[in-house]
């Protein structure tokens, strides 16, 4: 009997370990006619990519005569990295902010530091800003974000430490703050009764988004611009109104190949004209389409109309960076532990 | 006479009491469930089988299937030999192992899947081994599995305890004692005893296999085609929007809790049956 059970543990872990053994690199490098793109991508940009990758692929197929094929992940921006990190196979990594790609490169070491360096733009080839959506109408007046703070409104927006896009929306409103009330302390008591007016913390932007425009939850959600157009577009025109506030921040979502992966699949040279790709006039004008800030003057200038100029304060020169506004605001025991457990 | 009285005087309270609870089985179970049928054909049944036949779709119905292919067969085992080993045997540490049998039904399911990323994520235990070997369990098809077989552990083995218990191991002496061997014994009178209670406990088994979402989701890494199980694929399409997707991917899963329901239904009735018919 006790042999009967070693038998059955045995042949239990064996078939176990052959699993792994079968699913091992199964989709290493490829043959010269297919290759397959892992793309680790946050949440608002599933639109965005669909549209990309269909572009990518013809143009790919016309220069190489290769078929690239895609896998698309998308979650919190925070999320993805931490998975990229614990190992999720990410060829490239399109994420919310720059702070999450570095985390890559510091704790999972997957691609040189100065990655930021390897592409144009700091490697961000397209950026968007924040804003509010608020229901038709505009019910409660929301002008700015000093009517975010008043009593009885319901502010809906993700949790900074699992989303970027939560992290762009909590460092526009300190901008607010430190510009109204001409300090930091200011910013800080501004930015926690603004908290304290939040009911729900979605763990990222597309699941705000949905609290806000499906349950109905809320006066005004505070998400990226691209995904304010996007909800108006598709959860029926005329429901929702953007509200474009006095001062916000430019958001630069950031793209990196993830080295270490692409050498192990073969896919260094595909995963970097992908990225590249990103900055041609073609995949510029469907980033205008898909109601992202395109960084080709040309193709901005032919969009102008859809997104209008206004105030941004950078995460560069403002806040000293993702690294430091990080570590100061987000980490443990920073800036949003406070606020939030003062509440 | 009293008797009479209670029954009589509860006339109305047990019109309240049935009234009541079918009210709100309505309300919590039959609506919801009517809520889904009826949002997945919203837009006629043509777009409800275009949701599913998309090619995303169909691999998330495929990989649950042969999640629930592989787990399920697995706990069968496990559940055996476990409810065989504690109700045949006396040994120390027996109830320690009935309660480690319980554990994941304790757990929440997110620290179930989290168990497995330390284990084996690229910087968990187990990780630089596995990577050196190329060998991908998290974020992959066999990290998935784990955790469904992890998630379900408890269902098969919790069924037949209390059974095999109730059943004593009289019969399997006196057939030892005619002169059978281990597996002959195994087959011709343990597994006919059980064979009611096992079913039970499998398809209770695989509801849970096909509907785990937490301890999946954490392991997933949600790569669209590829890892994404039926629980998680509805959650995504319901993120982009796609609530016909949505719904028609979630009526499928109903439409498999249901069936199960009806096998277990049916089960039931014929475990009653052979249990009384068999009589003792």
């Amino acid at each position: 009997m006790i042999n009967r059970r070693i038998l059955l543990t045995s042949v239990t872990l064996g078939l176990l370990v052959g699993l792994g053994a079968c699913s091992k690199s199964d989709k290493a490098s490829g043959d010269a006619t297919s290759i397959e793109l892992t793309n680790v991508s946050y949440d608002p940009t599933r639109e965005l990519y669909k549209a990309i990758n269909d572009a990518f692929a013809q143009k790919w197929k016309a220069d190489t005569g290769q078929n690239v094929t895609f896998k698309m992940s998308h979650g919190g921006s925070g999320k993805q990295s931490r998975a990229i990190i614990d190992g999720l196979e990410a060829d490239v990594a399109t994420l919310g902010l720059a702070y999450d790609i570095d985390a890559i490169a510091d704790k999972g070491k997957l691609l040189p530091a100065n990655w930021q360096a390897s592409l144009p733009e700091n490697s961000a080839p397209y950026t968007s800003t924040i804003v509010f959506l608020v229901r038709k109408g505009n019910p409660k007046a929301i002008k700015d974000w000093g009517d975010l703070v008043k009593p009885g409104i319901g502010v809906i927006t993700p949790n900074p430490k699992t989303s970027g896009g939560a992290r762009w929306n909590f460092l526009a409103a300190w901008a607010y703050g430190r510009k109204a009330g001409g300090s930091e302390t200011a910013a800080e008591q501004f930015v926690s009764k603004l908290f304290a007016n939040v009911p729900v913390l979605d763990s990222g932007a597309r699941g705000s988004t949905t609290t806000f425009a499906e349950r109905g939850i809320g006066d005004v959600l505070i998400t990226w611009e691209n995904e304010a157009f996007l909800a108006g577009q598709e959860l029926g025109k005329g429901k929702f109104e953007i509200v474009v506030p006095s001062i916000s921040i430019l958001a630069e979502p950031s793209v990196a190949v993830v080295t270490e992966n692409a050498k192990k699949h073969g896919t260094e040279k595909v995963a970097d004209a992908y990225l590249r790709f990103l900055y041609t006039p073609d995949a510029q004008t469907i980033i205008a389409r898909n109601f992202y800030r395109p960084r080709d003057p040309k193709v901005a200038a032919k969009f102008k109309d859809k997104f209008p100029s206004l105030n941004l304060v950078t995460i560069d020169s403002d806040f000293g960076g993702w690294k430091k506004a990080q570590a100061y605001y987000f980490d443990d025991g920073g800036v949003f532990d406070r606020i939030t457990t003062k509440k | 006479m009293s008797q009479r009285a209670i029954v009589s005087e509860s006339r109305f309270a047990r019109g309240l009491l049935i009234g009541s609870a079918l009210a709100f089985l309505g309300f919590f179970l039959l609506l919801p469930l009517v809520a889904v049928f009826s949002e997945a054909l919203k837009q006629g049944v043509g777009t409800f089988w275009d949701a599913v036949k998309e090619p995303d779709a169909l691999a998330s119905i495929r990989l649950t299937l042969l999640i629930a292919a592989i787990s399920v067969p697995l706990n069968i085992v496990f559940g055996l030999a476990a409810s065989w080993a504690i109700t045949k045997y006396s040994f120390r540490g027996k109830s320690l192992f009935i309660t480690l049998i319980d554990l994941p039904f304790s757990v929440s399911p997110v620290v179930s899947g989290l168990i497995f990323v330390l284990l084996f994520g690229a910087h968990g235990w187990l990780g630089p081994w596995l990577n050196a070997h190329d060998v991908k369990i998290i974020f992959a098809v066999p990290g998935i599995i784990l955790a469904t077989v992890f998630i379900t552990f408890p269902f098969v083995a919790r069924e037949l305890i209390p059974l095999m218990m109730e059943q004593g191991k009289d019969d399997e002496e006196a057939a030892v004692s005619l002169g059978a061997n281990g597996w002959q014994t195994f087959w011709h009178v343990t597994l006919p005893n059980i064979r009611w209670g096992l079913l039970y406990g499998v398809l209770l088994c695989n509801a849970r296999a096909m509907g785990e979402f937490g301890a999946v989701s954490v392991v997933s890494g949600h790569i669209r085609g590829l890892t994404n199980t039926m629980p998680l694929h509805v959650e995504i399409l319901y993120n982009e929007y796609d609530f016909v997707g949505a719904f028609a991917v979630a009526s499928l899963l109903a439409v498999l809790a249901l069936v199960t329901l009806v096998a277990k239904s049916v089960l039931e009735w014929r475990f009653d049956y052979h249990h009384g018919g068999a009589g003792h």
